[in-house]
């Protein structure tokens, strides 16, 4: 990590993080789509000069993508560590993305690693790796947006401290937008009341509101030259609905907001 | 001179002596004796507003009417009415049109329907101004005249008879249908009726005189304008959105329908509701239920900013004690408020000046004459507008201190702070004090006039306000919000009915709320009759148990040749290395990935409850019905097993009005003692209206979030009930919903227990059925079927 990742806070999470890393537990990062938990995680892996190996989980992923696997090649079989092996032996920050959306069977393997074991077992190669002392795992977990099948074992859940992150507050959301667009604030704001408007339909229809990486989005367009309600119906309406009624009244909210 | 005509004028009518008007009744050449004492008067007002030529064919049809022998009213109604057509159709057209409608006198006159001829004449009048050209009017006579053809009835299938029911009635109503539907819409209006009542005289005769809830519905369907049900969705969420508010939308009528004035425009004001209650106020807006675009704004943009402007006076507006105020004071505040509301919304949503200045009306100052009517209401306006329109400049010095006034209280703290804030707004007693000093101030002489100015000073958006008023003492003024609806004491043992359309296969489209569905739940008999019924079927069960097994998840399957799986799969990663060593290329695909296997099905049964079930089947003692709850026991105790969701319904129908539902078991409930009790009570009665109990129950399984939804249909007969007479009707009805069922995704098959019915079933559910040919092997087929189904 070589430049600073933007993040403001929003709290007192910056010095909440360095406790717990300082203590080593495994941080569990909770919050909807898009609303800054990934780039907390960046922000605090170069704060505390550490490397980050972000993993992005799926449905399909295995515990061998994780760990590693043996591949072939001309002399035969040879192992790959997995990017978790890695990260436990040199130390880095190992950051699991939307680790709900992979298998129950596949998360289970970082549970010798979460408690005070701090161990990697690999079965395949009859290895024990024993982290090393700057390894530290984090998690990222959206709660609202997957369904019941897809939640944490409670057991997997218990080993985690956690952050609760929503979207910012309207004045610091336009901040975010602003410093990450350099777009001006009057225009921030207006994006920010049109995003709080979308998300006042959570639950009437639309599963997640507009994030502020959309938010973003949306300046950067602007920043291009596109025009506001445009910019705005192609990031912010969009990407999130394909119900007719709620794209109408959210391109009413827009028309309303830029006279 | 003519034989039988009596040559003497009338000597009280000023006209007797004119050489036309005589002219004019020589060339009626009419002896009854109703038409003389009126004919003087007609004849005159017709010579005055008819060309020659024109009048020429006005006294040839007079006299054309005269000699059918059908009595005077249709030679009056002639007289009388033919001149407004040829006015609005202009001369030239009114020479074609002469002959259209000539003809189809002549038509009526043959057929029995000659008594519609007068209703015909009557209506022409209006029907020509509204509809204003001869190919239109060609097109609503032959409308008339194919009516009249379908309608009229016969004895015995040869010569008709029996005059049209509907026709008079049609006739009558016409013009003023006219007003508010398009000539299309009154088409489609008159075609549904010919269609659906066809049969009944009385029926018909009730749809064209409007009182019939059917004809209403259609009407509705077929008015211009958007329709605020269409709007709903989107106004609540727009309400949602923008205001965080949930409010209930409640349409104001804005047509009254009746059988004396036919449909008659009726202004309404939207309107605000509250109601508090333990949980915080909640809040029910009235808008007009159907509203055309005005000014360039779409008719959805009318209803916005109706909302808009309502969710504005919950957020920002506190009501006033009205009791000391006079008249002139409360509208005074009412404007000042309202303006306010208005410059705030502005001020919020920029987006929206646009649409409410083009709304706004085009009041002008001076517009109003102060020496004849009192231009309080027209000040306002010019006031609110200049508020709200900066464009706009007004001359009159006061309008504009007033003005300067307003927006220095409103706007003062915004400018001071360099930037308005909602927070920082000043409040409706603020405003209302000023509003009671613009009275004060402004008033003059001319105020007290009894002719008020109102041009231009209904604002469209704003409400009524009766949310803005407080009374300490009840007042006199009449409550107009709109009442809830009444339960019928009938109903109350079931839910409220459920409306569905129904598909007309011969229009191409569907009657709108045409069929009532009461949903009951079922009454509960022994559930011990239904474990005997399971003990019967013991080695069934088991077998079914075998089954069962190899269904149910096994938990894992492996998928071999993956490039990235979870682990390598030894027996490929030899061969692949043999490759390598024997210098072949070897396959990537050496790895394997063992998943587990999950079911996610919802089934949902529809049972045929119709009275044929009660007969024997044949080949065995036991009844149709009991051997359907055998099978519908059985697949309800293996689904259990396997922990699928199913839900089963039963239905029938007695006539359209009373289609009942019976609910036996829902997806999240468990199978046990309530619901077997539900299903050993089951009693068939009345018929089979497959497609509309199809729409209930599917409505429900649609909202299922399983990744297969599966529609059962078990019946032993097909769509058929006693108010239908086509037998294809009921069928293409229940094609119809098949098909939208198939294109969302819901699976739909039929298990029919009646070998004789195949050609139908077939016809209704394409090769999605199974027909059960042995009775005793209902169970296993069943169960067969929907583990088929779903492997």
């Amino acid at each position: 990590m070589t430049s600073e990742p933007l993040y403001h806070p929003q709290g007192d999470e910056l010095a909440l993080y360095e406790a717990a890393y300082a203590a080593r537990l495994p941080v569990m990062v909770k919050g909807p789509t898009g609303c800054g938990k990934s780039r907390f995680v960046e922000h605090m892996a170069w704060r505390l000069g550490k490397p980050l190996i972000t993993v992005a989980c799926n449905e399909d992923m295995t515990a061998s993508d994780l760990v590693g696997r043996y591949l072939l090649d001309s002399q035969g079989t040879r192992w790959v560590d997995g990017p978790l092996t890695q990260a436990a032996r040199i130390g880095a920050i190992c950051y699991l993305d939307e680790v709900v959306e992979a298998r129950q069977d596949t998360t289970v393997v970082i549970h010798a690693l979460t408690d005070h074991r701090r161990c990697l077992p690999i079965d395949k190669k009859a290895e024990v790796v024993q982290a090393h002392p700057d390894f530290q795992l984090v998690i990222s977990y959206n709660p609202g947006y997957q369904s019941a099948m897809k939640d944490l074992k409670p057991s997997t859940k218990q080993r985690f401290v956690a952050f609760d992150f929503d979207y910012p507050l309207p004045e610091l959301e336009a901040q975010i937008v602003v410093s990450e667009t350099g777009i001006d604030t009057a225009t921030a704001t207006q994006l920010v009341r049109i995003a709080g408007a979308a998300r006042a339909l959570k639950g009437h229809g639309l599963s997640e509101g507009v994030s502020t990486r959309l938010l973003v989005y949306a300046a950067q367009l602007m920043r291009q030259g596109v025009a506001p309600r445009d910019a705005c119906r192609m990031a912010m309406v969009r990407p999130i609905t394909d119900d007719l009624d709620i794209r109408q009244s959210l391109d009413h909210a827009i028309d309303a907001c830029w006279g | 001179m003519p034989a039988g005509a009596d040559p003497t004028p009338n000597p009280s009518s000023p006209w007797a002596h004119d050489p036309q008007v005589l002219a004019g009744w020589q060339a009626l050449d009419c002896a009854l004796p109703a038409v003389r004492p009126v004919f003087e008067a007609c004849a005159h007002e017709a010579i005055a507003r008819l060309s020659p030529s024109s009048l020429q064919a006005f006294w040839q049809g007079g006299r054309q009417l005269g000699k059918l022998g059908r009595g005077a009213a249709p030679v009056l109604a002639w007289l009388t009415y033919w001149p407004e057509v040829v006015e609005a159709l202009g001369e030239s057209d009114a020479e074609q049109a002469f002959e259209v409608v000539m003809a189809l006198l002549l038509r009526m006159n043959k057929s029995p329907n000659s008594a519609a001829m007068t209703h015909l004449l009557t209506s022409l009048g209006p029907v020509a101004q509204r509809l204003g050209g001869l190919s239109v009017l060609q097109a609503y006579l032959h409308t008339v005249g194919h009516f009249m053809d379908r309608t009229t009835g016969s004895i015995h299938g040869r010569q008709a008879t029996l005059p049209s029911a509907g026709l008079p009635e049609l006739l009558l109503q016409a013009p003023r249908l006219l007003q508010t539907l398009s000539l299309s819409g009154w088409q489609a209006w008159v075609d549904f009726g010919a269609r659906a009542y066809a049969h009944h005289p009385p029926q018909q005769e009730d749809y064209f005189a409007l009182r019939s809830p059917d004809s209403l519905a259609v009407l509705q369907r077929e008015r211009h304008g958007t329709l605020l049900r269409d709007a709903e969705r989107t106004l609540s969420l727009s309400l949602q959105a923008m205001w965080q508010l949930q409010a209930h939308v409640l349409p104001l009528p804005t047509a009254q329908v009746s059988a004396e004035h036919g449909v008659q425009a009726v202004s309404v004001l939207p309107c605000l509701l509250l109601e508090s209650s333990d949980k915080g106020p909640s809040y029910a807006m009235g808008l007009p239920d159907v509203l055309d675009g005005q000014a360039g704004v779409s008719a959805l943009d009318r209803y916005r900013l109706m909302v808009m402007h309502m969710a504005g006076h919950i957020r920002w507006s506190t009501p006033c004690i009205a009791d000391n105020w006079s008249p002139m004071q409360r509208l005074a505040v009412e404007w000042f408020e309202d303006t306010r509301i208005d410059w705030l919304l502005i001020r919020t949503w920029p987006g929206l000046r646009h649409s409410l200045l083009a709304l706004y009306p085009p009041v002008q100052e001076g517009g109003c004459n102060e020496a004849t009517h009192a231009c309080v209401l027209h000040r306002l306006s010019v006031w609110s507008r200049s508020v709200l329109d900066e464009r706009f400049e007004v001359q009159d010095p006061q309008l504009r201190e007033w003005r300067e006034r307003f927006m220095a209280l409103v706007d003062g703290q915004g400018k001071a702070r360099g930037q308005w804030t909602e927070a920082g707004q000043v409040s409706t007693a603020q405003v209302a004090q000023l509003a009671l000093q613009f009275v004060a101030r402004t008033r003059r002489p001319s105020d007290a006039q009894a002719q008020v100015h109102f041009e231009h000073t209904q604002v469209d958006w704003r409400d009524d306000n009766r949310h803005h008023w407080q009374f300490i003492e009840d007042g006199d003024e009449e409550d107009t919000a709109p009442s809830p609806t009444r339960v019928d004491d009938e109903e109350l043992h079931s839910l409220p009915p459920q409306l569905y359309p129904e598909w007309d296969y011969l229009a191409g489209s569907e009657r709108p709320d045409w069929v009532r569905v009461f949903e009951y739940l079922h009454p509960p008999g022994h559930a011990d009759d239904i474990d005997q019924l399971l003990l019967r079927h013991a080695a069934l069960s088991k077998r079914l148990q075998r089954l069962l097994d190899q269904l149910k998840p096994q938990g894992r399957t492996r998928e071999r040749h993956l490039e990235n799986g979870s682990e390598l799969d030894l027996d490929v990663a030899l061969a692949a290395h043999i490759d390598l060593k024997t210098g072949h290329t070897p396959s990537h695909r050496v790895e394997q990935h063992i998943k587990p296997v999950e079911r996610d099905v919802s089934v949902q049964l529809v049972m045929d409850l119709s009275a044929s079930l009660n007969e024997k089947a044949p080949g065995s003692d036991q009844t149709v019905l009991q051997i359907s709850q055998e099978s519908v026991a059985l697949l309800a105790w293996a689904l259990h097993q396997l922990g699928d969701a199913l839900a089963i319904g039963g239905f029938h129908s007695n006539t359209r009005h009373d289609v009942r539902y019976m609910h036996i078991k829902g997806f999240e409930e468990p199978w046990a003692d309530p619901v077997k009790a539900r299903l050993a009570a089951l009693e068939p009665a009345y018929s089979t209206r497959m497609g509309v109990a199809i729409r209930h129950a599917a409505r429900t399984l649609i909202k299922r979030k399983s990744t297969k939804k599966i529609l059962l249909v078990l019946t032993d007969g097909e769509p058929s009930d006693v108010d239908v007479t086509d037998p294809n009707y009921l069928m293409h009805d229940a094609r119809q919903v098949v098909h939208s069922l198939q294109s969302q995704g819901v699976f739909v098959w039929c298990i029919q227990l009646h070998p004789a019915h195949e050609a139908s079933v077939r016809h209704v559910f394409g090769d999605h059925c199974t027909l059960v040919d042995r009775m005793g092997q209902l169970p296993e087929t069943l169960a067969n079927l929907f583990f088929k189904l779903t492997r």
